[in-house]
């Protein structure tokens, strides 16, 4: 269960006992979480730890068996996806999924036209990006991995998304490529948004991250700050050896 | 009949192909629905012209302020409802509901209407022609459906290229989730899309009730010759449909100038040969998956 450092700042986003099942397997047991508005939120974990599962469930992909999803206190649980998009829960989807047969301004366009109104439209994503605006025309499908990353992040941006969730944003990119995106992120973040990145790449995420929570088969192993706990604690909590935990839910 | 007759007939006709393979290009690259009732709906829209016209007005061009709104609405209504369910259930379920939509209709219309033929009157636009010499001469009303094609593919192809409905059907076309997770609608939109394409299949249906007469069975040949035309122009380019409907309107009446037997069959050999030489067509609008 995640602690809460913080104890002025209010949850935004608050989902308590989620379970997911895929067919008979559990891929989220009893998983709680909460993210505060202007917080950078990291969920880590090893491969088919449920990270994904667990961003998806938020944004409406998946249907929870049982557990709460609330934003801002409005229960959400039996939303679909794309009012929650509406209530501000917006998905940066893993492998990016940008519509291949349109240009890049036709991406951002679909992404405002739904959307909240707010200070994000797509001149201001072209301001932060300004190569995007000269390419505006291109198609996304001719893109590189990490232009299609960022044009992804801005679809999502010009929704205004109170809760931004983002997937495996490092999946398949560059080093450097992921650095870069990672640097804009707090430039994104700045203000009431939440941002919650699901990553593989601890490190990276626990760079950015105010708070992190672990997760391993399904299950909530540590949460916490980056800087109260030892890499090999994280270690343990991400592999699930040495303290057990891995174990108890091996078990 | 001479052959600049014939290329000239040939291309009027190809209007008429055009507009009946819009709607199935739409509903096939959009929504991804194989319409096997697509004919029969046409042949419904001029039905629904019968019934209605005589408490409205005595040319059947007045059908067309109503009957294309009414299929605007019942192809929504029936996205909404039927199909998005058999979408669900994946692309065999959606060929064999509307197989089953297909036989309902000719059934319906035999008890509603008999087996008699009908016919939608324009009155005296039917006969009139433009007279350009003495071999040559080319009917208003051919030259009217042909430019209604025009105008009809023109008018899909803009909403799909510059509106943000338009925008959000080729989102839904080319990935469903993606659309979703970008606050698009899904199901309205997808029914948007399917009552445009409905709204094209009633106007195709008064074109083709006041070229020729039709029967509640007549729907079956006029979804060969929309198919024909989508796959020979390539799938969902919708100019590419024009171009595929002008070469079967060609092949028919090139076809017949050789040999007066061969008109009907020529198209149907020439679609043969493109799908055997070229079988993602002339300007397939992406990469046949």
């Amino acid at each position: 269960m995640s602690t809460q450092p913080e104890s002025a700042a209010t949850p935004l986003l608050v989902a308590e006992g989620l379970t997911v099942l895929h067919g008979q397997l559990a891929a989220l047991r009893d998983v709680s979480i909460s993210v505060n508005a202007g917080e950078i939120f990291a969920v880590v974990g090893a491969n088919g730890a449920g990270k994904s599962t667990l961003l998806r469930t938020l944004a409406g992909l998946h249907r929870p068996a049982s557990g709460v999803v609330r934003v801002d206190g409005v229960d959400i649980t039996h939303q679909p996806t794309d009012q929650r998009v509406r209530q501000g829960v917006v998905l940066v989807p893993e492998g990016r999924r940008l519509f291949p047969s349109m240009t890049i301004e036709e991406n951002l366009l679909v992404g405002a036209a739904n959307g909240r109104r707010g200070e994000w439209n797509v001149e201001r994503v072209y301001d932060l990006f300004s190569w995007m605006r000269d390419r505006r025309r291109e198609k996304t499908s001719h893109l590189s991995g990490g232009e299609q990353q960022v044009v992804a992040i801005g679809r999502a941006l010009v929704a205004n998304p109170r809760v931004l969730l983002l997937d495996e944003i490092s999946l398949g990119l560059a080093p450097v490529i992921v650095q870069r995106i990672y640097q804009t992120l707090p430039s994104i973040a700045g203000g009431d948004m939440a941002v919650l990145v699901v990553e593989q790449d601890v490190t990276q995420a626990m760079r950015v991250a105010a708070r992190f929570q672990c997760l391993l088969e399904g299950r909530t192993t540590l949460a916490g700050r980056p800087q109260d706990h030892t890499t090999e604690e994280i270690e343990a909590a991400y592999f699930g050896f040495g303290t057990g935990l891995g174990s108890a839910v091996a078990s | 009949m001479n052959w600049i007759n014939a290329i000239a007939q040939g291309l009027l006709l190809g209007g008429l192909y055009a507009l009946f393979a819009c709607g199935l290009s739409l509903l096939f690259g959009v929504v991804g629905i194989i319409n096997l009732a697509h004919g029969d709906l046409a042949v419904l829209g001029g039905y629904v012209a019968v019934a209605i016209l005589p408490s409205v007005h005595t040319n059947a061009l007045w059908a067309l302020l109503f009957v294309p709104p009414i299929f605007g609405a019942f192809g929504y209504v029936s996205q909404r409802t039927l199909l998005q369910r058999s979408l669900e259930n994946g692309p065999l379920t959606t060929l064999l509901v509307t197989f089953g939509l297909s036989v309902v209709l000719q059934n319906a219309l035999l008890e509603g209407f008999s087996a008699d033929s009908h016919s939608l009157s324009i009155g005296k636009l039917a006969t009139q022609a433009l007279r350009i010499n003495s071999q040559l001469s080319i009917s208003y009303l051919r030259l009217g459906i042909l430019v209604v094609a025009v105008v009809v593919l023109a008018g899909v192809q803009l909403l799909l290229a510059r509106t943000s409905v338009g925008r959000q059907i080729r989102a839904v076309a080319d990935d469903n989730e993606a659309a979703a997770i970008s606050g698009v609608n899904t199901r309205h939109i997808t029914g948007i899309a399917t009552g445009i394409a409905f709204v094209t299949v009633a106007i195709a249906g008064l074109a083709n009730g006041m070229y020729s007469q039709f029967t509640p069975t007549s729907g079956s040949s006029l979804l060969l010759f929309a198919f024909e035309a989508v796959i020979i122009g390539g799938l969902g380019s919708l100019w590419g449909t024009l171009a595929g409907g002008c070469v079967l309107g060609l092949a028919g009446t090139i076809g017949a100038q050789i040999d007066s037997t061969m008109g009907t069959l020529i198209p149907h050999l020439v679609f043969l040969a493109v799908l055997a030489v070229r079988p993602s067509g002339f300007f397939p609008a992406r990469a046949p998956a």
